[in-house]
């Protein structure tokens, strides 16, 4: 097999990793902060989605609805967070999975409600339509604005967690919420904040999605399982690990897809299991911390 | 996975039982006038199928309107009851499982996907009710799954492809590349496909498997293009149809290589617009703008313009045929009673609803019917909101395009 048709097929590899990406590095922030195994996540992804198809329509402006369907789709997520699962802490994990799951089913089934059971179909806008040629291929132009939107949000996201105070307050809760506690800070205010970002980079994952794939009630229900894998593989709780295993993921499900297109889905639980038998806590993750 | 699919399955199930209650309450009433006759409708209303579903609801309804209008059936008004499948084996037989037992109807019309309707077909064998089958599948109309009461009005992999692959050899390359929904009906296409092209003397550049119901298609494409085939056969049935073509035109295939498919379908030429699918090429077994030339086509989609305000589709026009010749049989047979129908469907096997005439062939129950070569008209060229597509060539019914009796295990 020459390289010259390896490459466009590594490239197609991460702009799936890149959606992978989005939603791990939400369900990790999460989870390394909170504990809380959000199972909502992939419904939160389906309502970016739609979110962006109804901005879209209404306002015309396909920028407008790629900035405010997140958003909305992150107050969602801070609704959620401080009108049910704040009442479960300090009950367990098993609590909030089971609240989330729940929560996804409601979310599905009322898309359906207000969005019908036939999935909706976006575009593109005019600007990032067609192929662009790289050289070594024709590559979507809107697949290339995806990669460079998921890196710039991930450079932001950095900057935010290891430059700021708020970011400062955020890792040193995923150390030591006791302890943080006990200095004064009020961690309620900061959970409710991760949440809302949380979700907000799954309603973005959705948004950028959608005019590849449509929006449709069920999209997220594989994709959720998919991002948890890759949240299992980085390290349940590492923020590098989601970066780093959603991209190898991506790789995964593209190489596979080349070489032998009918194991492309069952390979990401090869890799998973493979992955845990070798380093039980992830990639990049800490002894304990999943327990 | 598993856990959610199965909540999800739980979910819907519960809905399901609600409605089938509620539903269940009405025909009570109905009841005084006489017994109806009742006929079952599965179809997988949610999923990736779902906008095709919903033509095919309408299509019955349009069916049950028309018979109710004339007096019912012998004096039987027709009711048809509609159950959501979920586009899974299980579920289809369970729900027709519970048409019959629950709900007492003495036929079975619909399914979509070849998979789901050998399950249905399973459950309809076990409780000896006919069953009209909707949707494509080679299996159901041979040894050893199908039965004298089961029917196959829908076409078939083995004539779509025979006639779409001879056609396309002809007119649009010699040189392919196939990518199919790996179940039943993709595997069956691509079968087919593949021996055509070869019989035609073409040539497969490779052949790709994807999971059915998926969206995205990117890490498939790069493989295609590389290998610069004339011609680019897509099995992609439903909403995947949609996304495919999108992703296949965002890498700018469309420039590259023709795009053909064994079938259209006007639910998603609708839903995708006509820029995605200009010039794509694939066949129909029924288009409105027959209404033209053909006089129950003229019918048919004033009826359905009339209720719906939208002409009637494709898989429509298979349910609306189905309950037809349900209503054609029992009033042939002058009794309800499933293997008394099949006789008298045979025995006079000749009938045409809404796009001129089709016939059982008695070996198999196999419906034999014209079908279209279609293409995508583009925009600017459409006509109104449906005139979604040209019809290139018609090829009249013939039974040389599906395998003879003896192929299909009928000695």
């Amino acid at each position: 097999m020459d390289v010259a048709a390896i490459l466009p097929q590594i490239f197609t590899g991460l702009v799936l990793g890149m959606i992978f990406v989005l939603l791990a590095i939400g369900l990790s922030l999460i989870f390394g902060l909170m504990t809380v195994v959000n199972f909502a996540h992939g419904s939160l992804y389906m309502l970016g989605a739609y979110f962006t198809v109804f901005f879209l329509a209404y306002t015309k402006s396909f920028w407008v609805a790629l900035v405010v369907a997140p958003i909305l789709v992150g107050v969602v997520g801070l609704a959620v967070e401080r009108l049910l699962i704040r009442r479960l802490y300090g009950r367990g994990p098993d609590d909030p999975l089971l609240l989330t799951f729940g929560l996804s089913l409601v979310l599905i089934e009322t898309a359906k409600l207000i969005w019908g059971k036939i999935g909706l179909t976006l575009d593109p806008p005019r600007a990032l339509a067609g192929a662009v040629d790289l050289g070594f291929m024709a590559f979507p132009a809107y697949r290339l604005f995806v990669i460079a939107v998921t890196i710039l949000v991930l450079v932001g996201l950095w900057a935010f967690v290891t430059r700021t105070d708020v970011g400062l307050i955020i890792r040193a809760g995923s150390r030591d919420p006791l302890m943080v506690r006990a200095l004064g800070v009020d961690l309620n205010r900061i959970w409710l904040l991760v949440f809302g970002i949380g979700c907000g980079l799954a309603g973005l994952a959705g948004a950028l999605a959608g005019p590849m794939r449509g929006a449709y009630a069920d999209m997220g229900v594989t994709m959720v399982i998919e991002s948890f894998v890759v949240v299992v593989v980085g390290g349940m709780g590492s923020l590098l690990g989601a970066v780093v295993a959603g991209i190898m993921m991506g790789q995964v499900v593209g190489l596979t897809t080349f070489f032998a297109p009918k194991l492309a889905e069952i390979m990401v639980f090869v890799v998973m299991a493979v992955v845990l038998l070798v380093r039980p806590s992830g990639i990049f993750g800490e002894e304990g911390l999943a327990e | 996975m598993k856990s959610m699919t199965r909540r999800t399955f739980l979910a819907a199930s519960g809905a399901a039982a609600g409605m089938a209650a509620t539903q269940g309450f009405f025909p009570a009433v109905l009841r005084a006038q006489g017994e109806p006759l009742r006929i079952g409708c599965p179809l997988p209303l949610t999923g990736p199928f779902a906008a095709l579903a919903a033509d095919m609801q309408r299509g019955a309804q349009l069916a049950q309107d028309e018979l109710n209008l004339k007096g019912g059936v012998m004096g039987h008004k027709v009711e048809v009851l509609f159950r959501d499948d979920q586009l899974k084996p299980a579920v289809g037989a369970q729900r027709t499982k519970e048409l019959i037992e629950n709900e007492k109807v003495q036929f079975i019309v619909g399914g979509l996907a070849a998979h789901v309707q050998m399950a249905i077909n399973e459950q309809t064998k076990k409780s000896k009710v006919l069953f009209i089958s909707t949707s494509q599948s080679d299996e159901i109309s041979a040894k050893p799954d199908t039965s004298p009461i089961t029917f196959h009005e829908a076409l078939n992999p083995t004539i779509t492809s025979r006639v779409v692959g001879k056609w396309t050899c002809d007119n649009l390359g010699k040189k392919w590349w196939i990518i199919y929904a790996d179940y039943a009906w993709g595997k069956q296409n691509n079968q087919v496909l593949t021996d055509t092209l070869k019989a035609n003397g073409g040539t497969l550049l490779g052949s790709t498997p994807y999971p059915l119901g998926s969206a995205e298609f990117s890490a498939h494409l790069p493989k295609i293009q590389a290998a610069k085939p004339d011609v680019l056969m897509s099995v992609t049935p439903g909403a995947d149809n949609i996304a495919f073509l999108k992703q296949a035109r965002s890498f700018g295939m469309d420039k590259q290589m023709k795009l053909a498919q064994p079938l259209l379908w006007i639910a998603y030429l609708k839903e995708g617009g006509p820029e995605l699918y200009q010039d794509v090429h694939g066949a129909l077994n029924w288009y409105w703008e027959l209404q033209d030339t053909i006089p129950t086509a003229k019918k048919f989609v004033e009826a359905s313009m009339k209720k719906f305000n939208m002409p009637p589709g494709d898989y429509g026009a298979y349910s609306y045929s189905g309950v037809m010749e349900v209503a054609r049989g029992v009033e042939l047979a002058k009794s309800t009673d499933s293997f008394a129908v099949a006789d008298a469907l045979r025995k006079s096997p000749t009938y045409d609803h809404f796009k001129g005439k089709q016939w059982w062939r008695t070996c198999d129950n196999k419906s034999f019917q014209d079908m279209w070569i279609m293409k995508g008209r583009g925009p600017g060229k459409t006509k109104g909101e449906w005139g979604l597509a040209d019809i290139v060539a018609r090829v009249p019914a013939d039974e040389k395009y599906d395998r003879t009796c003896a192929e299909k295990g009928f000695a």
